[in-house]
Protein backbone atom coordinates (compact mmCIF):
# COMPACT_ATOMS: atom_id res chain seq x y z
CA UNK A 1 0.00 0.00 0.00
CA UNK A 2 1.43 3.38 -0.91
CA UNK A 3 1.63 6.26 1.53
CA UNK A 4 -1.15 7.97 -0.36
CA UNK A 5 -3.55 5.14 0.08
CA UNK A 6 -2.97 4.91 3.78
CA UNK A 7 -4.26 8.38 4.51
CA UNK A 8 -7.91 7.86 4.10
CA UNK A 9 -10.39 10.67 4.05
CA UNK A 10 -13.69 9.56 5.36
CA UNK A 11 -16.80 11.34 4.26
CA UNK A 12 -18.71 12.98 7.06
CA UNK A 13 -21.85 10.95 6.54
CA UNK A 14 -20.26 7.60 7.07
CA UNK A 15 -22.02 5.40 9.58
CA UNK A 16 -20.39 5.43 12.90
CA UNK A 17 -19.94 3.02 15.77
CA UNK A 18 -21.84 2.60 18.03
CA UNK A 19 -24.90 4.48 16.80
CA UNK A 20 -25.21 2.66 13.51
CA UNK A 21 -24.05 -0.47 11.83
CA UNK A 22 -20.43 -1.48 11.79
CA UNK A 23 -18.42 1.18 10.01
CA UNK A 24 -16.96 -0.08 6.80
CA UNK A 25 -14.38 2.10 5.21
CA UNK A 26 -13.69 1.70 1.58
CA UNK A 27 -10.47 3.27 0.59
CA UNK A 28 -11.42 6.37 -1.29
CA UNK A 29 -9.16 8.47 -3.38
CA UNK A 30 -11.47 11.38 -3.95
CA UNK A 31 -9.50 13.80 -1.83
CA UNK A 32 -6.05 12.36 -1.65
CA UNK A 33 -3.73 15.32 -1.93
CA UNK A 34 -0.27 15.26 -3.40
CA UNK A 35 1.20 16.32 -0.07
CA UNK A 36 0.31 14.47 3.13
CA UNK A 37 -1.77 16.61 5.46
CA UNK A 38 0.08 18.36 8.24
CA UNK A 39 -2.82 17.84 10.60
CA UNK A 40 -4.20 14.35 11.17
CA UNK A 41 -6.99 13.00 13.33
CA UNK A 42 -6.37 9.37 14.26
CA UNK A 43 -9.37 7.20 15.02
CA UNK A 44 -11.53 4.49 13.55
CA UNK A 45 -14.53 6.73 13.02
CA UNK A 46 -16.26 6.50 16.38
CA UNK A 47 -18.39 9.52 17.38
CA UNK A 48 -15.52 10.88 19.50
CA UNK A 49 -13.13 10.85 16.56
CA UNK A 50 -15.60 12.70 14.38
CA UNK A 51 -16.23 15.22 17.14
CA UNK A 52 -12.49 15.92 17.35
CA UNK A 53 -12.23 16.26 13.58
CA UNK A 54 -15.08 18.78 13.54
CA UNK A 55 -13.47 20.78 16.35
CA UNK A 56 -10.17 20.88 14.45
CA UNK A 57 -11.92 22.09 11.28
CA UNK A 58 -13.75 24.81 13.26
CA UNK A 59 -10.53 25.83 14.98
CA UNK A 60 -8.73 26.17 11.67
CA UNK A 61 -11.62 28.34 10.41
CA UNK A 62 -11.33 30.49 13.51
CA UNK A 63 -7.61 30.92 12.84
CA UNK A 64 -8.24 31.61 9.13
CA UNK A 65 -6.02 28.69 8.19
CA UNK A 66 -6.81 26.74 5.05
CA UNK A 67 -4.94 23.55 5.91
CA UNK A 68 -6.62 20.26 5.15
CA UNK A 69 -7.33 17.80 7.93
CA UNK A 70 -6.57 14.15 7.27
CA UNK A 71 -8.40 11.34 9.05
CA UNK A 72 -6.37 8.19 9.61
CA UNK A 73 -8.55 5.14 10.14
CA UNK A 74 -5.92 2.53 9.35
CA UNK A 75 -4.70 0.88 12.55
CA UNK A 76 -1.25 0.02 11.21
CA UNK A 77 -0.80 3.67 10.28
CA UNK A 78 -1.98 4.80 13.74
CA UNK A 79 0.50 2.45 15.42
CA UNK A 80 3.35 4.31 13.71
CA UNK A 81 2.49 7.23 15.91
CA UNK A 82 2.55 5.07 19.05
CA UNK A 83 -1.10 5.83 19.77
CA UNK A 84 -3.00 3.45 22.07
CA UNK A 85 -6.10 5.49 22.69
CA UNK A 86 -8.17 7.28 20.11
CA UNK A 87 -9.01 9.90 19.02
CA UNK A 88 -5.54 11.36 18.67
CA UNK A 89 -4.38 14.58 17.08
CA UNK A 90 -1.14 14.68 15.12
CA UNK A 91 0.46 17.90 13.93
CA UNK A 92 3.47 17.66 11.62
CA UNK A 93 4.09 14.07 12.66
CA UNK A 94 3.93 14.78 16.39
CA UNK A 95 1.17 13.35 18.61
CA UNK A 96 -0.11 16.35 20.57
CA UNK A 97 -3.10 14.64 22.20
CA UNK A 98 -4.46 11.11 22.55
CA UNK A 99 -7.65 9.67 23.98
CA UNK A 100 -9.38 13.00 24.39
CA UNK A 101 -12.03 14.99 22.59
CA UNK A 102 -10.36 18.37 22.92
CA UNK A 103 -12.36 21.56 23.07
CA UNK A 104 -11.85 24.30 20.54
CA UNK A 105 -9.74 26.43 22.86
CA UNK A 106 -7.28 23.59 23.40
CA UNK A 107 -7.14 22.75 19.71
CA UNK A 108 -6.42 26.37 18.79
CA UNK A 109 -3.68 26.49 21.40
CA UNK A 110 -2.13 23.23 20.18
CA UNK A 111 -2.32 24.37 16.55
CA UNK A 112 -0.66 27.69 17.40
CA UNK A 113 2.07 25.94 19.37
CA UNK A 114 2.82 23.31 16.79
CA UNK A 115 2.21 24.74 13.32
CA UNK B 1 -17.58 3.01 63.08
CA UNK B 2 -20.56 1.05 61.80
CA UNK B 3 -22.74 4.14 62.19
CA UNK B 4 -20.34 6.14 60.02
CA UNK B 5 -20.24 3.39 57.45
CA UNK B 6 -24.03 3.08 57.33
CA UNK B 7 -24.31 6.83 56.99
CA UNK B 8 -21.98 6.83 53.96
CA UNK B 9 -23.78 3.89 52.40
CA UNK B 10 -27.35 5.06 52.96
CA UNK B 11 -27.18 8.81 52.94
CA UNK B 12 -24.15 9.74 50.82
CA UNK B 13 -24.05 6.98 48.22
CA UNK B 14 -27.67 5.90 48.61
CA UNK B 15 -29.05 9.45 49.06
CA UNK B 16 -32.03 8.48 51.23
CA UNK B 17 -32.30 12.13 52.26
CA UNK B 18 -33.20 13.03 48.69
CA UNK B 19 -36.02 10.48 48.61
CA UNK B 20 -37.38 11.90 51.87
CA UNK B 21 -37.09 15.42 50.50
CA UNK B 22 -38.90 14.57 47.25
CA UNK B 23 -41.55 12.66 49.22
CA UNK B 24 -42.10 15.69 51.47
CA UNK B 25 -42.23 18.10 48.53
CA UNK B 26 -44.75 15.94 46.65
CA UNK B 27 -46.74 15.53 49.87
CA UNK B 28 -46.68 19.29 50.45
CA UNK B 29 -48.28 19.89 47.03
CA UNK B 30 -51.23 17.85 48.28
CA UNK B 31 -50.50 14.75 46.19
CA UNK B 32 -51.38 11.37 47.64
CA UNK B 33 -48.12 9.49 48.08
CA UNK B 34 -49.98 6.19 48.06
CA UNK B 35 -51.23 6.81 44.53
CA UNK B 36 -49.38 4.78 41.90
CA UNK B 37 -48.86 7.71 39.51
CA UNK B 38 -47.41 9.76 42.32
CA UNK B 39 -45.28 6.75 43.27
CA UNK B 40 -43.93 6.50 39.72
CA UNK B 41 -43.25 10.23 39.67
CA UNK B 42 -41.44 10.04 42.98
CA UNK B 43 -39.30 7.12 41.82
CA UNK B 44 -38.54 8.89 38.53
CA UNK B 45 -37.56 12.19 40.17
CA UNK B 46 -35.54 10.58 42.94
CA UNK B 47 -33.68 8.14 40.73
CA UNK B 48 -32.93 10.61 37.95
CA UNK B 49 -31.55 13.22 40.33
CA UNK B 50 -29.70 10.64 42.40
CA UNK B 51 -28.06 8.95 39.45
CA UNK B 52 -27.12 12.21 37.78
CA UNK B 53 -25.50 13.52 40.98
CA UNK B 54 -23.69 10.22 41.52
CA UNK B 55 -22.67 10.16 37.88
CA UNK B 56 -21.13 13.64 37.94
CA UNK B 57 -19.30 13.26 41.23
CA UNK B 58 -18.12 9.72 40.56
CA UNK B 59 -17.04 10.21 36.95
CA UNK B 60 -15.07 13.28 38.01
CA UNK B 61 -13.28 11.44 40.81
CA UNK B 62 -12.76 8.30 38.79
CA UNK B 63 -11.43 10.16 35.76
CA UNK B 64 -8.97 11.99 37.97
CA UNK B 65 -7.69 8.66 39.27
CA UNK B 66 -7.71 7.21 35.75
CA UNK B 67 -5.52 10.03 34.46
CA UNK B 68 -2.68 8.37 36.38
CA UNK B 69 -3.21 5.11 34.51
CA UNK B 70 -3.03 5.66 30.74
CA UNK B 71 -3.02 2.45 28.68
CA UNK B 72 0.67 2.99 27.94
CA UNK B 73 1.33 2.62 31.63
CA UNK B 74 -0.65 -0.63 31.82
CA UNK B 75 1.41 -1.89 28.89
CA UNK B 76 4.72 -1.02 30.57
CA UNK B 77 3.72 -2.41 33.96
CA UNK B 78 2.38 -5.67 32.54
CA UNK B 79 5.38 -6.31 30.32
CA UNK B 80 7.46 -6.62 33.49
CA UNK B 81 5.27 -9.33 35.05
CA UNK B 82 5.08 -12.99 34.12
CA UNK B 83 2.61 -15.84 34.51
CA UNK B 84 -0.64 -15.68 36.43
CA UNK B 85 0.37 -12.43 38.11
CA UNK B 86 0.36 -10.74 34.72
CA UNK B 87 -3.28 -11.81 34.33
CA UNK B 88 -4.12 -10.59 37.83
CA UNK B 89 -2.34 -7.31 37.12
CA UNK B 90 -4.18 -6.93 33.81
CA UNK B 91 -7.55 -7.57 35.47
CA UNK B 92 -6.77 -4.99 38.18
CA UNK B 93 -5.43 -2.41 35.73
CA UNK B 94 -8.52 -2.98 33.59
CA UNK B 95 -10.58 -1.47 36.41
CA UNK B 96 -8.66 1.83 36.52
CA UNK B 97 -7.43 2.38 32.96
CA UNK B 98 -9.67 4.70 30.96
CA UNK B 99 -10.77 2.70 27.98
CA UNK B 100 -13.49 2.94 25.38
CA UNK B 101 -14.24 0.06 23.07
CA UNK B 102 -13.37 2.29 20.08
CA UNK B 103 -9.76 2.03 21.23
CA UNK B 104 -9.74 -1.76 21.61
CA UNK B 105 -7.70 -2.34 18.46
CA UNK B 106 -4.91 0.20 19.12
CA UNK B 107 -4.80 -1.12 22.67
CA UNK B 108 -4.58 -4.69 21.45
CA UNK B 109 -1.78 -3.74 19.04
CA UNK B 110 0.05 -1.94 21.84
CA UNK B 111 -0.18 -4.86 24.26
CA UNK B 112 0.80 -7.42 21.63
CA UNK B 113 3.79 -5.39 20.40
CA UNK B 114 4.99 -5.09 23.99
CA UNK B 115 5.16 -8.90 24.00
CA UNK B 116 2.21 -9.43 26.33
CA UNK B 117 0.66 -12.90 25.97
CA UNK B 118 -2.82 -12.98 24.47
CA UNK B 119 -4.31 -14.19 27.78
CA UNK B 120 -3.09 -11.10 29.60
CA UNK B 121 -4.66 -8.82 26.99
CA UNK B 122 -7.94 -10.69 27.41
CA UNK B 123 -7.84 -10.46 31.20
CA UNK B 124 -7.68 -6.71 30.63
CA UNK B 125 -10.41 -6.70 27.97
CA UNK B 126 -12.81 -8.72 30.15
CA UNK B 127 -12.25 -6.80 33.36
CA UNK B 128 -12.27 -3.35 31.81
CA UNK B 129 -15.99 -3.13 30.99
CA UNK B 130 -17.14 -5.66 33.61
CA UNK B 131 -15.72 -4.10 36.73
CA UNK B 132 -14.76 -0.51 37.13
CA UNK B 133 -14.63 1.99 39.95
CA UNK B 134 -18.01 3.35 38.86
CA UNK B 135 -19.83 0.05 39.31
CA UNK B 136 -18.15 -0.55 42.67
CA UNK B 137 -19.43 2.77 44.04
CA UNK B 138 -22.85 2.71 42.38
CA UNK B 139 -23.56 -0.84 43.57
CA UNK B 140 -22.41 0.09 47.08
CA UNK B 141 -24.99 2.88 47.09
CA UNK B 142 -27.84 0.62 45.99
CA UNK B 143 -27.07 -2.88 47.22
CA UNK B 144 -24.51 -2.25 49.94
CA UNK B 145 -20.76 -2.61 50.23
CA UNK B 146 -20.63 -6.40 50.71
CA UNK B 147 -22.44 -7.09 47.46
CA UNK B 148 -20.37 -4.48 45.63
CA UNK B 149 -17.07 -5.93 46.81
CA UNK B 150 -18.19 -9.46 45.97
CA UNK B 151 -19.29 -8.25 42.52
CA UNK B 152 -15.85 -6.79 41.86
CA UNK B 153 -14.00 -9.86 43.14
CA UNK B 154 -16.12 -12.19 41.01
CA UNK B 155 -15.56 -10.02 37.95
CA UNK B 156 -11.81 -10.05 38.51
CA UNK B 157 -11.83 -13.83 38.90
CA UNK B 158 -13.64 -14.28 35.56
CA UNK B 159 -11.15 -11.91 33.91
CA UNK B 160 -8.16 -13.85 35.25
CA UNK B 161 -9.59 -17.32 34.53
CA UNK B 162 -10.87 -16.28 31.10
CA UNK B 163 -7.45 -14.90 30.17
CA UNK B 164 -5.70 -18.05 31.40
CA UNK B 165 -8.08 -20.27 29.43
CA UNK B 166 -7.50 -18.30 26.21
CA UNK B 167 -3.76 -18.60 26.86
CA UNK B 168 -3.94 -22.37 27.46
CA UNK B 169 -5.91 -22.96 24.28
CA UNK B 170 -3.24 -21.09 22.26
CA UNK B 171 -5.73 -18.81 20.63
CA UNK B 172 -2.98 -16.59 19.14
CA UNK B 173 -3.70 -18.06 15.74
CA UNK B 174 -7.12 -16.45 15.80
CA UNK B 175 -5.77 -12.92 15.97
CA UNK B 176 -6.32 -10.77 12.91
CA UNK B 177 -3.18 -9.97 10.92
CA UNK B 178 -3.30 -6.28 11.79
CA UNK B 179 -2.72 -7.18 15.44
CA UNK B 180 0.12 -9.60 14.80
CA UNK B 181 2.05 -7.67 12.16
CA UNK B 182 1.70 -4.11 13.42
CA UNK B 183 4.33 -2.75 15.78
CA UNK B 184 3.44 0.14 17.99
CA UNK B 185 6.02 2.89 17.86
CA UNK B 186 7.53 3.89 21.19
CA UNK B 187 6.74 7.48 21.94
CA UNK B 188 7.84 9.46 24.97
CA UNK B 189 4.87 10.10 27.24
CA UNK B 190 4.03 13.59 28.33
CA UNK B 191 3.67 14.10 32.04
CA UNK B 192 0.37 15.66 32.99
CA UNK B 193 0.17 18.48 35.50
CA UNK B 194 -2.44 18.45 38.29
CA UNK B 195 -4.29 21.17 36.40
CA UNK B 196 -4.39 19.04 33.24
CA UNK B 197 -5.67 16.08 35.25
CA UNK B 198 -8.51 18.19 36.63
CA UNK B 199 -9.31 19.42 33.13
CA UNK B 200 -9.28 15.83 31.89
CA UNK B 201 -11.62 14.78 34.70
CA UNK B 202 -14.00 17.66 33.97
CA UNK B 203 -14.01 16.82 30.25
CA UNK B 204 -14.66 13.15 30.94
CA UNK B 205 -17.52 14.13 33.25
CA UNK B 206 -19.25 16.33 30.64
CA UNK B 207 -18.62 13.76 27.89
CA UNK B 208 -20.01 10.87 29.90
CA UNK B 209 -22.93 12.97 31.10
CA UNK B 210 -23.96 13.79 27.53
CA UNK B 211 -23.45 10.23 26.37
CA UNK B 212 -25.17 8.51 29.27
CA UNK B 213 -28.02 10.94 29.97
CA UNK B 214 -30.54 9.33 27.56
CA UNK B 215 -29.71 5.88 28.92
CA UNK B 216 -30.28 7.08 32.47
CA UNK B 217 -33.65 8.58 31.56
CA UNK B 218 -34.68 5.42 29.72
CA UNK B 219 -33.39 3.24 32.56
CA UNK B 220 -35.20 5.27 35.21
CA UNK B 221 -38.41 5.34 33.17
CA UNK B 222 -38.34 1.55 32.81
CA UNK B 223 -37.47 1.33 36.50
CA UNK B 224 -40.41 3.57 37.43
CA UNK B 225 -42.81 1.39 35.41
CA UNK B 226 -41.48 -1.78 37.03
CA UNK B 227 -41.54 -0.13 40.44
CA UNK B 228 -45.19 0.89 40.38
CA UNK B 229 -47.04 -0.95 37.62
CA UNK B 230 -45.63 -4.42 37.04
CA UNK B 231 -47.19 -6.86 39.50
CA UNK B 232 -44.71 -8.35 41.90
CA UNK B 233 -45.95 -11.83 41.05
CA UNK B 234 -44.78 -11.43 37.43
CA UNK B 235 -41.28 -10.38 38.41
CA UNK B 236 -41.09 -13.19 40.96
CA UNK B 237 -42.30 -15.70 38.38
CA UNK B 238 -39.71 -14.69 35.77
CA UNK B 239 -36.69 -13.56 37.77
CA UNK B 240 -37.53 -14.65 41.30
CA UNK B 241 -37.36 -17.84 43.28
CA UNK B 242 -40.06 -19.48 41.12
CA UNK B 243 -37.84 -19.63 38.06
CA UNK B 244 -34.59 -21.60 38.37
CA UNK B 245 -33.49 -20.22 34.98
CA UNK B 246 -33.97 -16.55 35.94
CA UNK B 247 -30.21 -16.00 35.94
CA UNK B 248 -29.76 -17.49 32.47
CA UNK B 249 -32.65 -15.44 31.13
CA UNK B 250 -31.36 -12.21 32.67
CA UNK B 251 -27.87 -12.83 31.22
CA UNK B 252 -29.11 -13.61 27.72
CA UNK B 253 -31.35 -10.53 27.66
CA UNK B 254 -28.55 -8.31 28.91
CA UNK B 255 -25.81 -9.56 26.58
CA UNK B 256 -26.63 -7.72 23.32
CA UNK B 257 -27.77 -4.56 25.11
CA UNK B 258 -25.57 -1.50 25.17
CA UNK B 259 -25.68 0.65 28.28
CA UNK B 260 -23.39 1.42 31.13
CA UNK B 261 -23.80 0.92 34.84
CA UNK B 262 -25.62 4.23 35.31
CA UNK B 263 -28.38 3.30 32.87
CA UNK B 264 -28.62 -0.26 34.14
CA UNK B 265 -28.84 0.41 37.84
CA UNK B 266 -32.40 1.88 38.02
CA UNK B 267 -33.80 -1.15 36.19
CA UNK B 268 -31.82 -3.51 38.42
CA UNK B 269 -32.91 -1.65 41.53
CA UNK B 270 -36.59 -1.75 40.60
CA UNK B 271 -36.49 -5.45 39.65
CA UNK B 272 -34.81 -6.24 42.96
CA UNK B 273 -37.41 -4.28 44.93
CA UNK B 274 -40.12 -6.26 43.13
CA UNK B 275 -38.78 -9.64 44.21
CA UNK B 276 -36.26 -10.53 41.51
CA UNK B 277 -33.50 -12.63 43.03
CA UNK B 278 -30.17 -10.95 43.64
CA UNK B 279 -28.33 -13.30 41.27
CA UNK B 280 -30.64 -12.50 38.35
CA UNK B 281 -30.24 -8.78 38.96
CA UNK B 282 -26.45 -9.01 39.23
CA UNK B 283 -26.25 -11.19 36.10
CA UNK B 284 -28.36 -8.64 34.23
CA UNK B 285 -26.17 -5.70 35.27
CA UNK B 286 -22.97 -7.55 34.43
CA UNK B 287 -24.09 -8.78 31.04
CA UNK B 288 -25.38 -5.36 29.98
CA UNK B 289 -22.16 -3.60 30.93
CA UNK B 290 -19.68 -6.26 29.77
CA UNK B 291 -20.96 -7.32 26.39
CA UNK B 292 -22.82 -5.43 23.72
CA UNK B 293 -23.29 -5.82 19.99
CA UNK B 294 -21.27 -2.70 19.13
CA UNK B 295 -18.30 -3.76 21.25
CA UNK B 296 -18.40 -7.29 19.81
CA UNK B 297 -18.34 -5.88 16.30
CA UNK B 298 -15.39 -3.68 17.24
CA UNK B 299 -13.51 -6.63 18.69
CA UNK B 300 -14.27 -8.71 15.60
CA UNK B 301 -11.81 -6.47 13.71
CA UNK B 302 -9.02 -7.60 16.03
CA UNK B 303 -9.86 -11.28 16.46
CA UNK B 304 -11.29 -14.01 14.28
CA UNK B 305 -14.81 -15.42 14.84
CA UNK B 306 -13.63 -18.48 16.81
CA UNK B 307 -11.81 -16.41 19.40
CA UNK B 308 -14.66 -13.91 19.53
CA UNK B 309 -17.08 -16.78 20.19
CA UNK B 310 -14.81 -18.09 22.94
CA UNK B 311 -14.58 -14.63 24.50
CA UNK B 312 -18.38 -14.24 24.50
CA UNK B 313 -18.84 -17.76 25.88
CA UNK B 314 -16.38 -17.13 28.73
CA UNK B 315 -18.17 -13.92 29.69
CA UNK B 316 -21.68 -15.40 29.44
CA UNK B 317 -20.83 -18.62 31.33
CA UNK B 318 -18.90 -16.63 33.95
CA UNK B 319 -21.76 -14.19 34.48
CA UNK B 320 -24.29 -17.02 34.80
CA UNK B 321 -22.05 -18.73 37.37
CA UNK B 322 -21.77 -15.48 39.33
CA UNK B 323 -25.55 -15.09 39.17
CA UNK B 324 -26.10 -18.49 40.75
CA UNK B 325 -23.43 -17.77 43.35
CA UNK B 326 -25.22 -14.56 44.34
CA UNK B 327 -28.53 -16.43 44.50
CA UNK B 328 -26.97 -18.99 46.80
CA UNK B 329 -25.54 -16.26 48.97
CA UNK B 330 -28.70 -14.10 49.07
CA UNK B 331 -29.84 -13.98 52.64
CA UNK B 332 -26.35 -14.85 53.88
CA UNK B 333 -24.71 -11.58 52.79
Amino acid sequence: MSEKEKTILVDENSTCFPSGAMPHYDIKHEEVSAQPERILVLGAGCPKCRALEQTVIKSLDEMNETLAVGHVTDYAEMAKYGVMSTPALVIDGKVVSAGRVLNQKDVVRLLKENL
Amino acid sequence: MKAIFDFIQNQILGMRWLDTLIGNLLGATGLDLGNRWVGSLRFFLFDTIKILILLCVLIFLISYIQSFFPPERAKRTLSRVRGVWANVGAALLGTVTPFCSCSSIPLFIGFTSAGLPIGVTFSFLISSPMVDLGSLLVITGIFGAKIAVLYVICGLIIAVLGGLLIEKLHMERYLEDVIVTTRLAEVAQQKLTAHERLRFAAEAMTDTFKKVFPYVLAGVAIGAVIHNWIPESWVVAVLGSKNPFGVVLATLIGTPMYADIFGTIPVAEALFAKGARLGSVVAFMMSVTTLSLPSMMMLRRAIKPKLLALFITICVVGIIAIGYLFNALQGVI
